[in-house]
């Protein structure tokens, strides 16, 4: 692969995407140009409306724009697959199936036709135990904590081995502790994998802690990206040392001074 | 059981049918000889159940027997309903023009009797029998039709953005995902269309003649055994009673905690 498709890894051209509701055309995105490096973990950040999670969905082919291109490694998103992995923000694990049967029909999906059965079971094994559930594997997401779920979220996505991890508030519905616990096990596991993310969220010091772009959205309707801030700080990062950090204290205030200074509005807007 | 439990759980129910007792007391007194009495009745029960599975030809056998004979009728209409009905609510629910193509017949054809089709049973059977199952059959098939359906456009679109996000097959997708979801809908169906079975097959029986539950009431009607007619409304309560019980527990087991949103 070359440096420049490298760079570009994922690639959205001109996007802008129109609604039909039943009050007539509503307009979410409009104007929509970003591009995503292999390897780079960027979030999505904006107030409630703004059609972050609409974005998300592009990228993940789960719906069409109204115009425009996206490409992930050249190639056009028509239809959601499997080396597009999603954490869904409701974890969206199937109550009637284990957490390791719920890894295993994605380690199925997309290794079963290469690898036997031994070797989908230690997948699952391995997706499980990266997310330091191995406990709970024949437990059914019912009988695990809203955190738990989430991690067997996780490690559905992950046991994909996908090309890009696409998080919808990924821990949005958690405690405080259990958000930053498992903010530093993604920290970890994005070290170890390299993997390529995109996350929204609406929270800023999850935004900073873990990614190296942050693309910052204007409000609704007819949203489109206001400014994206490159946040320099090496990896492997530790939450108690950027506490004090320069470059992170800035970043957060730039991050802070968009939403609630230039995109303060939004109660009005909505 | 404590006191409390006692006057919570316990005596309601029992009020109810010393209620019950009370008024079929009253009007049995007040109606003179046509109507038995609860005493009497449960002395002819008691006769009626010493054997309930006697043969003496065709048309006089035991309660048992008939009670047999409307159930078995019931198992293979809803049977067939349920190969039937079961997967063309998969389809409906799953594809658009099939739902507005079919959706205008069923709500035709759904609203009428299925005693209606009694005639066109016999005609085209040529039999009583068959022609009970077909009525059976007709009268069970809508609620297990439109249930499934339902259930399967309420599979909540998490689910389905997984089966797309995994681009699963069709196949995998009916089998792991609309099938488990479904289950809880499609269960509720088979109750209805159980205990709606249960009421028709009765009505059928009774213009079908032979052996069943309900011919037994037209049977000692003909007779002017009222008595008799009272222990096949116990009966005929009762049984419809645990078939309901047990698809609820069915029903119960089989459902499971929906995604929070």
């Amino acid at each position: 692969m070359s440096v420049m498709s490298n760079a570009k890894f994922i690639e959205i051209q001109g996007v802008e995407q129109t609604f039909r509701t039943a009050k007539g055309l509503f307009p979410a995105l409009r104007d929509i140009h970003l591009h995503i490096a292999k390897g780079e973990f960027v979030s999505l950040i904006g107030h409630s409306g703004c059609g972050k999670s609409t974005l998300l969905n592009l990228v993940a082919g789960l719906a069409t724009p109204t115009e425009g291109v996206l490409l992930c490694a050249g190639k056009e998103i028509k239809d959601p697959g499997p080396e597009r992995a999603v954490v869904f923000q409701n974890h969206s694990l199937l109550p009637w199936l284990t957490c390791e049967g719920n890894v295993y029909l994605a380690v199925e999906r997309v290794f079963g036709a290469s690898e036997h059965k031994a070797q989908l079971r230690e997948r699952t094994a391995a997706a499980l135990a990266l997310v330091g559930l191995s406990h709970a594997a024949h437990k059914r997401p019912s009988e695990i904590s809203g955190g738990m779920k989430q991690r067997v979220g996780i490690a559905r996505a992950l046991s994909m081995e996908p090309q890009v991890l696409l998080m919808d508030e990924p821990f949005g519905a958690l405690d405080a502790l259990t958000r930053a616990k498992l903010q530093d096990e993604l920290l970890e596991i994005v070290v170890r994998t390299r993997s390529t993310v995109v996350m929204v969220t609406h929270d800023v010091d999850e935004a900073v802690l873990l990614s190296d772009k942050i693309v910052m959205m204007t409000n609704g309707p007819a949203a489109t990206i206001g400014e994206v801030l490159h946040v320099d700080i090496e990896r492997p990062r530790g939450r108690v040392e950027l506490a004090g950090e320069p470059r992170y204290l800035h970043a957060r205030k730039a991050v802070i001074d968009f939403l609630y200074k230039r995109q303060g509005q939004v109660e009005k807007v909505a | 059981m404590d006191a409390n439990s006692f006057f919570r759980v316990a005596l309601p129910p029992v009020c109810g049918l010393g209620l019950l007792a009370l008024l079929w007391m009253i009007v049995s007194s007040t109606m003179g000889q046509d109507i038995p009495g609860p005493r009497e009745t449960w002395l002819q029960a008691v006769e009626v159940f010493r054997d309930p599975f006697y043969r003496n030809g065709p048309n006089d056998q035991g309660v048992g027997w008939n009670v047999l004979a409307s159930l078995q009728r019931v198992a293979v209409g809803f049977g067939l309903a349920a190969l039937v009905g079961i997967p063309a609510g998969f389809v409906i629910g799953r594809v658009e023009f099939l739902s507005r193509m079919l959706n205008p017949l069923i709500s035709l054809l759904r609203p009428v009797s299925p005693l209606a089709w009694l005639p066109i049973g016999l005609l085209v059977f040529k039999g009583a029998n068959p022609a009970a199952i077909w009525t059976i059959f007709i009268c069970s098939i809508w609620p297990m039709i439109i249930n499934t359906a339902v259930g399967v456009r309420r599979v909540p679109q998490d689910y389905m953005n997984v089966a797309r996000v995994l681009n699963l097959s069709e196949w995998k997708i009916a089998t792991t995902i609309l099938f488990p979801a479904v289950l809880p809908y499609m269960l509720t169906g088979v109750r209805l269309a159980v205990s709606t079975a249960w009421l028709v097959i009765v009505a059928a029986e009774m213009l079908t003649g032979g052996v069943g539950i309900g011919f037994w009431v037209w049977d000692e009607w003909n007779n002017l055994n009222v008595k008799n007619i009272i222990i096949a409304i116990f009966v005929i309560g009762i049984v419809g009673l645990v078939l309901e019980l047990v698809l609820i527990k069915l029903a119960t087991a089989f459902t499971f905690e929906e995604v929070k949103t």
